[in-house]
Order: C-alpha cells, then sequence, then structure tokens
C-alpha cells in the first residue's frame, strides 16, 4: 500500500504553501499555459531565454500541492541552465514520476519521486513540466496533460 | 431540510413502515464489504455512480446464461423470453416514472445519449437559425454541449438561465429568458455539482405558457425521489441506470407520446423499420423508431429489476433518509474553519460540495482515499459552476440509499485528518 508521507513530504509543503518564483515574469519572452482538464490546474509558465540559456523563470497558477510543489521546483531547477539541459531535465523528470524510474540525480526533485506511487497523481506533477517543453518551442496553443 | 420536494409522489412501496433497515440494506449490495487501503470502504460517489445490489447482478448473469438471445426477431424460444424480459422492464420504467404509455419509453444508453437524442431529432426538425434553446447555468457537460452542437448546425442561440450565490434557480431571470423565439428549455432536475433542486413544476408552466417544452435531465434524481413524468408534465426526461443502481450502458428517455412522433429516427438500422426498399423506409412504432440494432437487453432487463429494487425499499423512505444524511454532514462540516460549502439552496439533495480553504481538492481527495472514503475532486463536468462560484475545483460526497451517519463520521475525521497534514 503506497504511504501517504512518500508523496506529501515536507518540501512539497513548504513549496506549496511558498512558492516560489510566482507571478508574473517581467521581461521574459518564451511562456506558455498548460490546462489539467481532469481536475482543473491552469499554470502559466515564464521563461527568460538568453542566448540558449534560462536566465530566469517563473509560474503562476491554480493548482494542488503536487502541481504547486513541482511547478516551484522546476523553475528553481531551471534558473541557469541551457534550454537543451532544461529538455533533458524534463526528460528526466517524467521518467522519475512515470517512466522507468531513471537513476539520474535530480536533486531536490527527487522528494516528488512518491508521486510514482500515486498513477492519478502523476499528471499533477507533471503538468508544469508539459508546460515547461510548450514555452521552450514557445507554442502558443495551451498544452493539456490529455 | 427535504430532498427533492417538487415532485409529486405518486407511489411508494414501501417494505419497512416508516422508513428501512439500512444496516440489512447494506448486505445486499456485495461492494460495501470490500475494504480500500485496508480502512472499509466508505462510498460517497454515487453522483457519479451508484453500486449494484446482488439482485442486479444476478439478472444481468441469468440473461446470460439462461436466455441469452436477440429481441424481436426469432421464434424461439430463447428470444421470446428475451423479448419478454426486455418488454416487461420497460413496463417497469413506465411505472417507476409514471409514464402514460410504454411508448414513451425510449431505452438508449445513458442521460447523454437521451439528450442527444432530442438534440438532433427533435432540433432538425423544430429549430432554425435564430431561435432560442434554453438551458440553466448548472446544467452538467452533457446538457451543455449537446445544444452547442444544435446550435453551431442550425444557427440557433443558447441562453442560459443564471443561478444564485446559494445556487439557487433565478426564476425571474429564467422567464425574462422565454419567448416566441424559445424552441425548448433543457434543465438539471438535482445539480450534480450543487445538490440544488430546480423548482421544475414552476419551469414547466413558465414554459408551457409560451408552448414550449421541457426536457429534464433526471441523472441525480431517479435514484433520490419519486418521479412522476405526468405529474411534472414534463416533455422529456432523461436518466442514466447505472445511477440508480442499474448497470452502465443502459439509460432511458421518456417523451410525450406527440412530440416523439413527430421526430425523425435517430440511428438508422434495423428494429427500427417497418419496410426498407433502396427507394423508401419507412418506421417502425414507437419506441422502436428509436431504437436502432441490437440494444443493451441485459442491460435494460437488470434496469428494470434495480428499480423494483429501489421501489421496493420505498422512494419516500429514501429520500427521508438522504435528507437526514444531508442535514448530518453538513452540520458536522459547519465546524471545520476553511470550509465552504458549495450549493446551499433549500431544498437540497444528499450532495455536499465544497472547499477547504488552503487545500485542493484533488489532495483532499487522495487523502480521503487513503482513508478508504471515495469522494469525486474536479468539476464534476460542470466547468461553468466552477467558474460561477469562483472556484477551480470541489470536493464532492453524494450520498444513496446504504449511507449511514457513522460513515459520515468516519469522512468528517479523515477530513480532519487532511488538514492536519496540511497545517
Amino acid at each position: 500500500m503506497p504511504d501517504l508521507r512518500n508523496l506529501y513530504q515536507e518540501v512539497i509543503f513548504d513549496h506549496n504553501r511558498h512558492p516560489r518564483n510566482f507571478g508574473k515574469l517581467e521581461g521574459s519572452n518564451r511562456e506558455a499555459k498548460g490546462y489539467n482538464p481532469l481536475c482543473g490546474d491552469e499554470v502559466m509558465v515564464y521563461l527568460k531565454v538568453d542566448e540558449g540559456v534560462i536566465v530566469d523563470a517563473a509560474f503562476e497558477g491554480i493548482g494542488c500541492a503536487i502541481s504547486t510543489a513541482s511547478a516551484s521546483l522546476m523553475t528553481e531547477a531551471l534558473k541557469g541552465t541551457t534550454v537543451a539541459q532544461a529538455q533533458q531535465l524534463s526528460e528526466d523528470f517524467h521518467d522519475m514520476v512515470a517512466g522507468s524510474g531513471s537513476c539520474r540525480e535530480l536533486g531536490k526533485l527527487e522528494v516528488l519521486s512518491g508521486v510514482r506511487e500515486f498513477p492519478v497523481r502523476v499528471k499533477c506533477a507533471t503538468l508544469p513540466w508539459h508546460t515547461l517543453n510548450a514555452a521552450l518551442k514557445s507554442s502558443k496553443e495551451p498544452v493539456t496533460t490529455e | 431540510m427535504s430532498a427533492v420536494v417538487q415532485s409529486p409522489v405518486v407511489r411508494s412501496v414501501r417494505r419497512y413502515a416508516g422508513g428501512y433497515d439500512v444496516e440489512r440494506l447494506r448486505g445486499e449490495f456485495p461492494i460495501l464489504a470490500a475494504t480500500v487501503h485496508g480502512k472499509r470502504l466508505v462510498y460517497f460517489d454515487n453522483g457519479a455512480t451508484t453500486q449494484k445490489p446482488r439482485v442486479v447482478i444476478a439478472a444481468e448473469k441469468d440473461y446470460y446464461e439462461q436466455y441469452n438471445a436477440n429481441v424481436h426477431r426469432g421464434v424461439h424460444a430463447l428470444s421470446q423470453r428475451a423479448t419478454d424480459a426486455y418488454e416487461s422492464a420497460r413496463k417497469r420504467v413506465r411505472h417507476f416514472i409514471n409514464a402514460a404509455s410504454e411508448k414513451e419509453i425510449v431505452f438508449v444508453r445513458g442521460t447523454t445519449e437521451a439528450i442527444n437524442l432530442v438534440a438532433q431529432c427533435f432540433g432538425r426538425t423544430r429549430v432554425r437559425s435564430g431561435d432560442e434553446i434554453v438551458i440553466s447555468a448548472m446544467e452538467h457537460h452533457s446538457n451543455i454541449v449537446p445544444w452547442q452542437l444544435l446550435c453551431e448546425q442550425t444557427g440557433a442561440v443558447l441562453r442560459v438561465a443564471p443561478i444564485g450565490d446559494e445556487g439557487e434557480f433565478l426564476l425571474e431571470a429564467y422567464e425574462k429568458l422565454l419567448g416566441p423565439r424559445t424552441r425548448l428549455v433543457a434543465v438539471t432536475h438535482v445539480s450534480n455539482a450543487l445538490g440544488t433542486v430546480t423548482p421544475l413544476r414552476r419551469v414547466i408552466d413558465l414554459a408551457h405558457r409560451y408552448a414550449v417544452p421541457v426536457l429534464v435531465d433526471g441523472a441525480q434524481t431517479v435514484a433520490h425521489a419519486a418521479v412522476d413524468v405526468q405529474g411534472l408534465d414534463c416533455d422529456f426526461y432523461a436518466f442514466s441506470g447505472h445511477k440508480v443502481h442499474g448497470p452502465t450502458g443502459i439509460g432511458v428517455l421518456y417523451g410525450r407520446e406527440a412530440l416523439l412522433d413527430e421526430m425523425p429516427p435517430f440511428q438508422g438500422g434495423g428494429d427500427m423499420i417497418k419496410t426498407v426498399t433502396f427507394e423508401k423506409s419507412t418506421w417502425a412504432e414507437l419506441p422502436y423508431k428509436f431504437e436502432a440494432g441490437t440494444p443493451n437487453i441485459a442491460g435494460a432487463i437488470a434496469l428494470g429489476v434495480a428499480l423494483d429494487f429501489v421501489a421496493g425499499v420505498g422512494l419516500e423512505a429514501i429520500a427521508a433518509h438522504e435528507a437526514d444524511l444531508i442535514a448530518y454532514a453538513t452540520e458536522r462540516v459547519s465546524d471545520i474553519r476553511g470550509l465552504r460549502i458549495i450549493g446551499t439552496a433549500p431544498p437540497k439533495a444528499g450532495i455536499l460540495s465544497f472547499t477547504l480553504e488552503g487545500m485542493h481538492a484533488h489532495d483532499i481527495g487522495t487523502i480521503l482515499d487513503h482513508h478508504g472514503v471515495a469522494v469525486r475532486t474536479g468539476h464534476h463536468c460542470a466547468m461553468p459552476v466552477m467558474r460561477r462560484f469562483n472556484v477551480p475545483a470541489t470536493t464532492r460526497a453524494s450520498f444513496a440509499l446504504y449511507n449511514t451517519r457513522s460513515e459520515i463520521d468516519v469522512f468528517v475525521d479523515a477530513l480532519l485528518k487532511a488538514k492536519e497534514l496540511f497545517a
């Protein structure tokens, strides 16, 4: 039986209560809107990309603790990475929560690995990352988790 | 608080005077003995689908094991037996909702298909560009989207009757929407997201003043209160079998005979024709005109059994039992700080929809599930309702005849634990 504490770790509560990089990002040049039709969660991801490097990242939206913490941790992890590194990070994150269970070190993001045991909540964790991928491609259409 | 009160009670077959023995009744539902995450199941997601009593499960099994055959076809014994059972289920439905004739009872897949049938068949002949369809602001998506499709096809306009801050149906605003271009009113009997009971008699009377027919979405009503389509004077009434303790994939469209008669068929195929030539086909009599192809025979038979089961317990007794549950649940959660009930307009059905400050419905749902409590979280296929109350989602506990006060205690304890975890 999956343990609730594996899902709701203290770091997740912290980021849910005090999301980092929350709000519209002044001077962002890539952004995308993500939507999970299952639960009505909406997230907006803003990036400031300078010569292939993400110099700043922010998000805003309404979501559950898992999606909020995931978005908050994501924006922290993105700062200073190249676009290619960010795409790799996104792939590794998906692997960790939904795929083969990546062995790659993901640092703080690993607090979300407990989501694996809660299949219906995987989309909550991946919504910000889907939205990141769309922002990196600067797609105009809102992405959904479906 | 009482459950649906507008519907005139036509009949009530009660096995237990003044109520029923809930514990004994629970024994009829095998799934209620299940455990979830090591906890006894508390099933509060009856608005999504209801659990099935043993007799309903047995009815499906018996059909497949003893007399599986197609209906209205063969002269052989099994086909006749299947046809008799299928048609007997139709009689039970007619009786259950007090329709005037079996011709008015069309078997469909569920409420959604019933509404789509009316939108397409009634719409094709009666609705033109510039005409108007009136719905309410608390409709399920299944009573919004079929009309939007019709409007796209015909150039008709969808008008929406607003609801108030308590989730109440606003009769005056509704009346103002009615006019010479109104072709149909389509409203829910009970809101799945709020528990609001629509003042149907008034809604229907007002529409009829303009000679406008009314379709009622009864998905959230049939298992919880007596429905009398003649007493209501509605023109169409739709419901799903699985929400009244029957199987999935079977439902009912009631339609006034004169209206069904003038409507073209929904789908073409076997069973819905009288004669077929390559030049022209003629349609079968009602209700078969609307039942193309082999129907869900086992589902219809088992639905008939489910309706008998519910009627046997007694709809008045069920309504009283659920009114007690919603009153008790409302009282219990009113002490929880930060809890906001969405939908507070009396009279309310057994649906408790709420938000909890600082916690998203999805998190609440996961934690309640860990305590064995099944609730629905999200927008309940009623996104406009969520927008109306400016919430992304709610948590919904919806009750049925087998739920108990002690289950509500388990649910409230689990809610408090969730709050503690998030504090």
